[in-house]
This record gives structure tokens, sequence and C-alpha cells, in this order.
């Protein structure tokens, strides 16, 4: 029975530490290194952005990360979408993933929108045809009419965002991973995009969401993540861990360090 | 074979991606010009007028044809120059993306490789021309042109990819590449005969430098009308494998700590 619950995940991160070199003077260049090195001043500061943390999604679930700025939530993310390998430990996934770090992280500012949804679905991984059926659906969620065929270089910053959240949740992804994005969108589209979570996770796919705003966390996810400097502090039933990270908040230190869930 | 296979998934998964990329490249490079594709013919065009008159007085007498001798030369290594300078910053101008959605990293640098080839494909309807306005009688032998072209492009790619891991964490080496490319064109005949040279730095040259092997092929083929030389073909295939193997060894090797740098 518990192995049969162990197979059944959609994304493990196992004990995964992320190292960092936060010497002063980043050496990127062969003359500094050369020197240094003849001076032996090849300095290495370590730092551990995320440390220890163990983690299982089963596939339908929704986690929310929590936590203060610069406690990792990016970084675990970013592990999670193979961007950054593990130093130490392993992370597994299993189905598509879209990563929405940032909207629009792809676009090229001189093509133009209906240019940037075809690069952008290609950089998702997905083939022309795919994105040529579902340009529609894609316009349409994106309401920007006229500007579609204007170069990106000349939207703000929360139509891009729009043409950015349509095509990451068109492509239809296992795995949705959500890092503090809807921030930029005006109420509606943030209402808009809200829903159309909802829908996925309706629909039965996988969500990782970052967010500052406990209110939305606790709406959409099922379960929580606590990160305070690296290391995980609580996990489990959403609204156990926000308790627990909102007392921390107002008092300062942490009441409870509840190791739930899984 | 587990990974030969998963590598073989990736890239057909990716190779929308790259379209994609090589497109972008095109499109941005030709949009806003008013001539468009022209360009690509017109430029070495012009470029081989000038160099035809500044030479002309100075080797036209050795040399049978010289605009062609020297375009045929000269649109081998523009295009060497161009697609490993291009391939060299391929990561560090996709740092933005690569910090934020996973991809394989090598398709950036290949596109740039690729779009170079596709600029260069157009340039070779320069050399058409003039080899049709001095009256130049094709060979069946042309048609191994493709063959030759096929051996530069997998070492411009190894090239590249060598170079684009290097240079993340070394930036400088792209001053000293632009040093490196000075010397190893003039060591090329493009405007001068080999046979000009000492005999001891012709036989290094024969030696040391595939540009001069491309060349001497792709002049064979479409200028004299030969089937270049056995040692030729062996020789450059053989430098072509050799590059790319120590561009992807070497790119595979680094990729991982890339994102540290960028």
């Amino acid at each position: 029975m518990v192995k049969a619950m162990q197979n059944d995940y959609a994304v493990r991160v196992e004990h995964a530490t992320v190292r960092f070199n936060l010497a002063k003077e980043k050496v990127d260049n062969l003359k500094e290194y050369c020197i240094r090195l003849a001076k032996r001043q090849l300095m290495y500061q370590e730092f551990l952005a995320v440390q220890d943390v163990s983690l299982t999604v089963k596939p339908g679930e929704a986690w929310g990360l929590i936590g203060a700025n610069g406690s990792g939530k990016s970084t675990l993310l970013k592990l999670i979408c193979g961007i950054l390998k593990p130093y130490r430990g392993s992370v597994s996934v299993r189905g598509s993933i879209a990563p929405l770090i940032e909207l629009g992280a792809g676009f090229d500012g001189d093509l133009t929108g209906r240019e940037n949804v075809f690069l952008n679905g290609a950089l998702l991984g997905y083939p022309q045809k795919y994105m040529e059926e579902h340009f529609d659906e894609i316009e349409n969620f994106a309401e920007l009419g006229q500007f579609l065929d204007s170069p990106i270089k000349n939207y703000s910053s929360g139509m891009k965002a729009r043409l950015g959240f349509s095509v990451a949740t068109m492509v239809r992804p296992q795995i949705l991973v959500v890092d503090e994005i809807l921030a930029v969108g005006d109420a509606a589209f943030q209402k808009k995009c809200l829903a159309r979570m909802e829908e996925m996770l309706a629909g039965g796919t996988t969500l990782l969401y970052v967010s500052h705003s406990d209110a939305s966390v606790r709406s959409i996810c099922t379960h929580a993540l606590w990160l305070n400097r690296g290391v995980c502090m609580a996990q489990g039933e959403v609204n156990e861990v926000c308790d627990a990270y909102q007392d921390f908040v107002k008092t300062g230190k942490s009441g409870r360090t509840k190791q739930g869930g899984v | 074979m587990q990974r030969l296979n998963n590598w073989v998934r990736g890239f057909l998964q990716y190779r929308g991606l790259l379209r994609q990329l090589v497109m972008r490249d095109l499109k941005i490079k030709y949009r806003r010009s008013f001539l468009g594709y022209l360009w690509s013919v017109l430029n070495p065009l012009m470029i081989m007028l000038v160099m035809t008159v500044v030479f002309s007085t100075m080797f036209r007498r050795n040399i049978e044809n010289f605009p062609v001798y020297l375009l045929s030369g000269q649109v081998m290594f523009n295009f060497m120059t161009n697609s490993t300078n291009q391939g060299m910053r391929s990561i560090l101008g996709s740092a933005a993306l690569l910090k934020k959605t996973y991809v394989p990293k090598y398709i950036f640098t290949l596109a740039k490789v690729t779009s170079c080839l596709v600029d260069f494909l157009l340039s070779l309807g320069a050399l058409a021309l003039v080899m049709l306005f001095t009256g130049v009688r094709p060979t069946p032998y042309l048609l191994l042109a493709p063959l030759v072209l096929m051996q530069l492009y997998v070492f411009c790619v190894g090239v590249g990819l060598f170079l684009a891991q290097a240079t993340v964490f070394f930036r400088d080496i792209q001053y000293i590449y632009s040093v490196i490319t000075m010397a190893w064109m003039y060591l090329t005949p493009i405007f001068y005969p080999v046979d000009m040279l000492p005999e001891r730095l012709q036989g290094l040259i024969k030696l040391c430098n595939p540009m001069y092997c491309y060349i001497s092929q792709f002049r064979g083929v479409v200028l004299y009308g030969w089937m270049p030389a056995w040692h030729l073909w062996a020789y450059g295939s053989l430098a072509a494998l050799l590059s790319l193997t120590i561009g992807i060894v070497s790119f595979l090797r680094s990729q991982d700590r890339f994102i540290l740098f960028i």
C-alpha cells in the first residue's frame, strides 16, 4: 500500500540542496582567473538557497509554496522545472511541465505578438501545428485585439503577461508551475487567470504555486509548503501550514513545526 | 543507450523550436531593411568588388579568375567567423530565457550556426552570379559542393558549441577569439595563392588549418571542376567530426553549471 502510494507521484524532490557561489567578486573572465589562480585567491563562498528539502506531489494536487522573500521558493520551482540542477539530492518529474516563472520570458521584442505565440509554444516544446490549432483560443483569452500584430516591445507589461499566460495555460500541461506572476495583470485579468487555474485543476492538472497572497493560496491550493531561509519549516494541509506561517510572521518565531501530509 | 534515446527524443520534440529560432533570427535581420534578403547577396558581392580592385594589382597575374577565387574563399570564411561568433554568444544572449524556462541549451547554439548557414546559402547566389559573369563552366563535380558545405557546417557547430560554453565561464574569450579569427584569416589562402608562401608555412597550413582544406575542396568543385583529392575529404571530415566531438563533450560537461554564471 505504502509502496503503491510512493510510486504515484507527479513531482518528487528528495533531500534536495541547491548551492550558489556568493563570492563578492565573481570571476568570469580568463584574465581574472589566471591572476587569482596565481595569487591563490579563487574564493568560493557557499550559499545554500535550498537545504535538504523533500516533497512529493501527487497528480492533481495543488501545492502552494509560501515564505518570505529570499526563502528559496523560486529556487525550488526552478529545481522542479529542470532549470537548476540539485547540488545534492534528486528531483524527478512525471508529465509535461509548463513553467510560468516569468510571463513572456521567451518573448522577443522585435517579433509581433502572433510570431511570439509560436516561438513561445516551441519553447514549451509544442509543434507548430498544435499551436495553429489552438491559436484562436489563445487570441481570445489574451484579448489583445489589434495589438496582436505589433512588435512585443511596444506592449505594456500587463499585455505581455496576458499573452504569456494565455500561451502557457493553453498548451494543457500536466504540471503547471506558477511563480508570483499574476501581480502585473489588472483585476479582471487576475480573476480570469485564477478561474483558468481552477478549471485546469478540476481537469486533473497538478499545480505548484508561489504567492504572497495568503488568500489566494488558501483558496486554490490543497497543500502548502513553508520555506524559511531555504529550510522547509512545515508542509501538509494548506490551512495548517498557512496558519503556522501567519503565526510566525506575527510573533517572529515559529510556534510549531509540523510535518504533516506525506 | 538510454541517454542517447532521451537525447533523440528531446531533439525531435524541440526541432520546432530550432526552426522558430532560425526564423526569428532571419526575420529580425531582414525585416527592417529595404532590400531584405537581397543584402545577403549584395553584401559579399560589394566586398568582393572592393577587394578585387584592391588586390588586382598585387596577385592577379598568379590567379586565374581572381573574382571567383576570392569570393569562394571569402564566403566560406565569412560563414565560419559569423557562425562561430554568433554561436559563441548564443548562451549568454539567451540568458534571460535559460533562467526561466527549461529547454535543451545546445538548441540556441545550433540555431545561431544554422541561421548563419541560411545566410551563407543566400550569399552563394552572389558567387553564382560572378561565376556566370566571368564565364566559369559548371561541371558535374559541382554536385559535390553540398558535401563540402556539410563538413564546414559540422565543423562550425563544434567550434560554436565549444566557444559557447567556454564564454559562459570566461567572458574575455570573445576578445581573444576576434584576434584569433583575424590571424586565422591571414593564414588562410583567401585572397592569395597558397604557393606564394614559404614552403614550411604551406605545410603547416595544410596540416593545421581545416579552413584551407574546406576552401580548397570548394574551389576544386566550383571553380576548377576537380574531384577533390581523397586526403582532403578524409582530413576535412575528420576535422569536422573531431570539432563536433570536442564541442559536444565540453558542452555537456559544463551545461549544468551555466545557470550559476549567466
